[in-house]
């Protein structure tokens, strides 16, 4: 999929300085404001507590504790990755303009910027399950506003055959949504995040995704 | 790469280039040949098919296997080298997106629970656990949520089959833990999400206790009877279509006129040439009375493909051959055009929606089921 990697790129910018340090409201952990790949410290500990369970038999346990320490690295609790597609003129600038008016919001998602919201096809949203997003957020211009006047409504037709072979597959209906968003709205664009972050976060992870959550991660060593 | 020259007979090839001219994409102006991942695949040269865009243009129709002197297996070959493509990283590029194929992965992945049986309406008589026969719907209401603009047709052919099955007083099994046959992935070059799929499948219906699996799909009955069959080792089922299975049963069917006269059939490729089944459907077509059989000029095994086997292209020579039979199929003089595969409707049903043709093509399509079920005496 060739988006992502440009999505990638241009999700750090603009965003970046506002996901840093968000305060988030409702989380299980209290550690969120570091990134959710790295955050050792509070880990390690939980981690070093766990080793000490098998120490049964000598030296399997022994064994298995170096294995353990090889293999499984300490792992921030789960947090949902999320992608957001956002339509070039306005859903992106709305991005922007929270990201410049530093409008705190949760930075568990990344971006990919399409031309319009038309463009978005079931099979990019499926897609992005299907590689382990835990929710995917399509938005565009409102109505009437749409750059090239009707491609929302594209979006919309589009928007519900995804949503009706999601429902076949059986990925709940909370982790796609359609939303739309103008350039003028960095509050609305925050509060979208928030909302809908909190809303997969509990659902929990998808079952096709890679991450799993840190229970099982710990079973496993 | 030579064991594979070897087990798909390309070593046989004497190059008269017949698979080339009998090619229809080939045919229909595509820059396409057989013969050259053929004459590749006996030098070894596989790196150079491999990455071979062509590769995933071939319809895997088989006409080329039918006509081959030396009985290449070239349709075995495409499969194999799709594989060998698929290993090194080359994905074809897949019509609508490759949704569908997303789909199946995410099916292979397992987890969820699929909400695929919600068409099942009370005067359908199935169970969901066991019982001796099991219907196999397939992907149909996939596809139905797919295109909508076809509005759900292929699930009135799988409703008008299991009616055809419970008129023999057949409870089949219909199960909701169903997953896709893995036809296209396979088709695809992706064995190993594939092989999952066939695992779960083949587990499902052993525990369904059934003895005979029933579907009206081609492709899953070509995927079950051939791709399925080493899994299938030391398990008592009978794997059969729907109008083998009717046909067996005919002194038990009655049917009266249905008030359709003139039908023409379009063989799927997976049923006929891959399968060799052609009489089944053309037995129960005749057996209802007042239905005036007529055939295509290209028919049986020279029948021409839909144009898109297994979701893995589509381009203007697609169109061109849809085009092309559609015309055929107008020119018999049919009211309908029958098929037993839903890929075939939906690409025919597509084509037909070209603006610039307009009446020219337009023939209705039925499933072979709804125009049985049409004409059941009651």
């Amino acid at each position: 999929m060739t988006p992502t990697e440009k999505g990638k790129a241009s999700a750090t910018r603009g965003k970046g300085s506002a996901a840093a340090k968000k305060k988030k409201p409702a989380g299980k952990t209290s550690k969120a404001a570091v990134k959710p790949k790295a955050s050792p410290k509070p880990e390690a500990k939980k981690a070093t507590t766990k080793k000490t369970v098998p120490k049964t038999t000598a030296k399997k346990a022994a064994e298995k504790k170096i294995a353990a320490k090889v293999a499984v690295k300490p792992k921030a609790a789960w947090e949902p990755q999320i992608i957001v597609f956002a339509c070039n003129w306005c859903s992106y600038a709305g991005a922007d303009t929270a990201g410049v008016s530093r409008i705190q919001h949760q930075p568990n998602f990344r971006m990919i910027r399409v031309m319009c919201s038309g463009r978005i096809q079931p099979a990019f949203v499926l897609r992005a399950f299907e590689k382990g997003a835990d929710g995917v957020l399509v938005s565009g211009c409102h109505f009437g506003d749409c750059h090239y006047i009707f491609g929302n409504e594209r979006a919309v037709e589009q928007f519900d055959k995804t949503k009706n072979m999601c429902k076949l597959i059986g990925i709940e209906e909370g982790r796609i949504r359609l939303e739309w968003i103008s350039a003028a709205e960095g509050a609305r664009f925050a509060s979208v995040i928030n909302e809908f972050t909190d809303q997969v976060r509990a659902l929990g992870p998808i079952p096709f995704s890679r991450s799993q959550p840190i229970e099982q991660t710990e079973d496993v060593a | 790469m030579f064991d594979l020259a070897k087990e798909t007979n390309a070593w046989a090839c004497y190059d008269c280039g017949k698979c080339t001219g009998t090619c229809p994409i080939a045919r229909a102006g595509a820059s396409y040949s057989p013969r050259r991942h053929v004459l590749a695949a006996n030098k070894g040269d596989g790196s150079k098919v491999v990455p071979d865009d062509s590769l995933s243009a071939c319809l895997t129709c088989s006409l080329c296997d039918q006509r081959c002197p030396a009985e290449v297996g070239y349709t075995d070959l495409v499969m194999r080298l799709r594989e060998v493509a698929h290993g090194e990283g080359h994905e074809p590029e897949c019509p609508h997106g490759g949704a569908l194929q997303s789909v199946m992965r995410m099916m292979a992945k397992g987890g969820t629970t699929q909400n695929r049986l919600g068409w099942l309406t009370d005067d359908l008589n199935t169970d969901r656990e066991r019982g001796g026969v099991f219907y196999w719907t397939g992907c149909a209401m996939y596809y139905d949520a797919f295109f909508p603009e076809f509005e759900s047709k292929s699930l009135d052919g799988v409703k008008a089959a299991i009616k055809l099955l419970n008129t023999l007083n057949v409870k089949p099994v219909v199960s909701p833990d169903e997953r896709c046959c893995g036809h296209d992935l396979l088709w695809n070059g992706d064995r190993k999400n594939f092989e999952l799929l066939a695992e779960h499948n083949v587990n499902l219906v052993k525990e369904s206790g059934a003895s005979v699996l029933v579907t009206s799909c081609a492709e899953c009955l070509r995927t079950w009877k051939v791709d399925y069959e080493p899994l299938l080792a030391g398990m008592d089922l009978r794997v059969c279509h729907l109008t083998e299975y009717l046909a067996d049963n005919l002194d038990i069917l009655s049917f009266s006129a249905n008030g359709r006269r003139r039908v023409t059939f379009q063989d799927p490729c997976r049923l006929g040439r891959h399968l060799g089944i052609y009489d089944a459907p053309r037995q129960m077509l005749e057996a209802v009375p007042g239905i005036d059989f007529e055939e295509m000029g290209r028919k049986g095994p020279g029948a021409m493909c839909c144009a898109g086997g297994t979701w893995s292209n589509c381009d203007r020579f697609a169109k061109t051959m849809q085009v092309d039979r559609l015309r055929e199929a107008r020119a018999t003089g049919a009211e309908v055009l029958v098929t037993a595969c839903p890929k075939c409707q939906i690409h025919f049903r597509c084509a037909m929606n070209d603006p610039n043709l307009g009446d020219e093509i337009t023939i209705e399509m039925r499933d072979i089921a709804e125009v049985l079920v049409d004409g059941l005496a009651d």
